[in-house]
């Protein structure tokens, strides 16, 4: 019987989208049961928005005063507790996620499936190996708990119609102390967040420094579009790590993704195979990125940004 | 502290151009440049710089691997490590037996901090530091940029998706590394001689009494599907009126 437990991933305050995709992925299965587990202490308000997702049973509220920090070693073997009931184990192919579910299915014995791409079998899934140059299809043997992490840019985020039971759940796990939560440091901005957002801006090392990224910001605006980096321009110190696409940084699926300055290495191409229009601006005619663009322009950035800045206006 | 356990992965050189095997069985690798994995020479780096500030007295760098990749350790120690160990296996070991096999020679040598790369860019799993981790029971401090130690315990700066989040923990424990966590340094020439003398020693899987678990069965590899050829156009003007033809701005 194929039974699913997902877990959510948030901030404390609100279910991150990538939940909503895990989901997705979970009702290809063809399971009989969906049922989301969210760690927090509290956690009302994100187990409320969770029971809203099409298509779930259940909502498993684990409400514990070390899930205030979503530490892997505080909250594997919870998970692992939990896991004794279910066919398969899913979660976010987040840095939340790959921290996460790893240390679950270590606990649980079994190795585990990274990077869903599409499913093509109850243990059968597609994944991407070598940055995303090669996909293989791989078979889970064995009928214990399958563990995966899913490819958030391969799945659209089921909808927000549903009415799922929310269950209040007191596990009976021993917790580590050995690791403590500090502090996370991140530049809250207004802008939209690069993982969900339907348009991207990115710039690479040609920027040049951080304030030059202000072009891009004021284009980004006009388009509601989020900003992300190349790794260049992140080791630079132009912007925050958090803004990095690419194999090691973020994978992303916007509808529009505007690479300017970017060369095109083949670590940044994976994080943005699946955008919907390509749009490169290069002054380089060979860069490598002009053979993935959809739509290639030659010049200048610092002369074309404030042009297309122009020319859009208002009028998105 | 006494020892830091670096593990290093041999895979295909980052630079090389991947292909798929036209039988569909998996990637070229015959012939083609191969290298230890990148995030694992910053592991390394970052255990050497350890050691060279006084805090570490020994690093050792371990593998599990064909032969072949006695070339990779050799580089390891080349990089100022002290001491290698391979695990020699010529099939492929999959994260959960990876971390089988570290734990067992963690088991031997007692080291107080082991440093992996957070993921090997061949497979690109990014399982094994915290499955490592979680056999071994000890704190995880995946995708560092950043380690300081001060005696038993250490504080890491993690990359996370909503940007750098601090924990602290107490040791031994597993770290992962990110890129930013340094740059590694180029191995000298008479570096490279020295290393030859430095002691690498063998072991296997049964030696250490380790049974494979968790592995995938791999049915087929495929090349991603190409994206469509795309158009150039002269100015910002034609490719904002192409963003309207196609429907991306009103
Ligand atoms: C293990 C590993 C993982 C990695 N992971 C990532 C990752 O996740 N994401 C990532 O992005 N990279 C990653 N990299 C790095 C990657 O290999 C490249 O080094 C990086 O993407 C290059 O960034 P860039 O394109 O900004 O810089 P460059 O390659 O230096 O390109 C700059 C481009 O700007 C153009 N240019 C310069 N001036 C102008 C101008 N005035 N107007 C217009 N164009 C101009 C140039 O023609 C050039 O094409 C990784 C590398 C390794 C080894």
């Amino acid at each position: 019987m194929t039974r699913i437990l997902i877990v959510a991933e948030h901030d404390g305050s609100k279910l991150n989208p990538s939940t909503a995709k895990c989901v997705s992925c979970a009702r290809g299965l063809d399971a009989e049961g969906i049922d989301i587990a969210v760690f927090a202490n509290g956690g009302d308000d994100i187990a409320a928005q969770a029971a809203r997702i099409d298509g779930v049973d259940r909502v498993l509220q684990i409400d514990r005063r070390e899930n205030a920090a979503p530490l892997a070693a505080v909250l594997a073997p919870q998970i692992a507790a939990l896991a004794e009931k279910y066919s398969h184990v899913l979660g976010p192919s987040t840095t939340f996620g790959k921290d996460v579910l790893p240390r679950a299915a270590a606990l649980l014995g079994v190795g585990q499936v990274s990077d869903i791409m599409a499913i093509e079998g109850p243990r059968t899934f597609k994944r991407p190996i070598y940055a995303g140059n090669a996909i293989v299809t791989v078979e889970a043997p064995g009928d214990g708990v399958l563990v995966a992490t899913v490819r958030i840019a391969s799945f659209e985020a089921a909808g927000e119609a549903g009415a799922a039971d929310i269950e209040k759940k007191t596990l009976d796990v021993e917790l580590p102390a050995h690791t403590r939560y500090v502090e996370l440091r991140s530049d809250r901005s207004d802008r939209p967040d690069l993982q969900t957002a339907t348009r991207v801006i990115s710039g690479g090392r040609a920027l040049g420094s951080g304030e030059n990224f202000d072009i891009l910001y004021r284009l980004a605006d006009k388009l509601g579009a989020a900003v992300g980096a190349s790794r260049a321009a992140v080791d630079a110190g132009y912007v925050p790590n958090d803004m990095q696409v690419g194999q090691t940084g973020k994978i992303i699926a916007p509808e529009l993704y505007i690479a300017v300055g970017i060369s095109g290495a083949i670590q940044h191409l994976t994080g943005i195979k699946d955008a919907g229009t390509i749009v490169a601006i290069n002054k380089d005619a060979d860069a490598p990125i002009f053979e993935v663009a959809d739509i290639g322009l030659v010049g200048n950035l610092f002369d074309i940004v404030p042009e297309l800045e122009k020319l859009i206006g208002d009028r998105v | 502290m006494q020892k830091i356990m670096v593990c290093l992965k041999r895979v295909v050189d980052y630079n090389v151009r991947i292909r798929v095997r036209p039988d569909g069985s998996g990637v070229i690798t015959e012939g083609v440049k191969m290298s230890i994995n990148p995030f694992d020479e910053i592991a390394l780096e970052e255990a050497l710089r350890i050691r060279e500030r006084g805090e570490a007295k020994e690093v050792l760098v371990v593998s599990i691997g064909a032969s072949q990749t006695q070339q990779q350790l050799r580089t390891g120690l080349a990089m100022g490590a002290d001491r290698a160990i391979l695990v020699e296996e010529s099939d492929a070991v999959g994260p959960l037996t990876a971390a089988r096999a570290f734990l067992a020679l963690i088991e031997k040598e007692k080291p107080e901090l082991v440093i992996l790369g957070k993921q090997a860019i061949d497979d690109d799993n990014n399982q094994t530091g915290q499955m490592l981790a979680a056999l071994w029971d000890r704190p995880q401090a995946t995708f560092a940029s950043k380690l300081e130690l001060a005696g038993n315990q250490a504080t890491v700066t993690r990359e996370v998706d909503a940007g750098l989040e601090v924990i602290e923990f107490d040791l031994p424990a597993v770290v992962t590394t990110d890129l930013r966590l340094n740059e590694p340094r180029y191995v000298k020439l008479p570096e490279i001689m020295k290393a030859k003398r430095k002691p690498l020693d063998m072991t296997t899987l049964a030696d250490l009494g380790v049974e494979r678990a968790g592995s995938l069965r791999t049915l087929s590899c495929e090349a991603p599907t190409a994206r469509g050829k795309g158009v150039m156009v002269e100015n910002a003007q034609a490719l904002v009126k192409m963003l309207q033809q196609r429907g991306l701005l009103s």
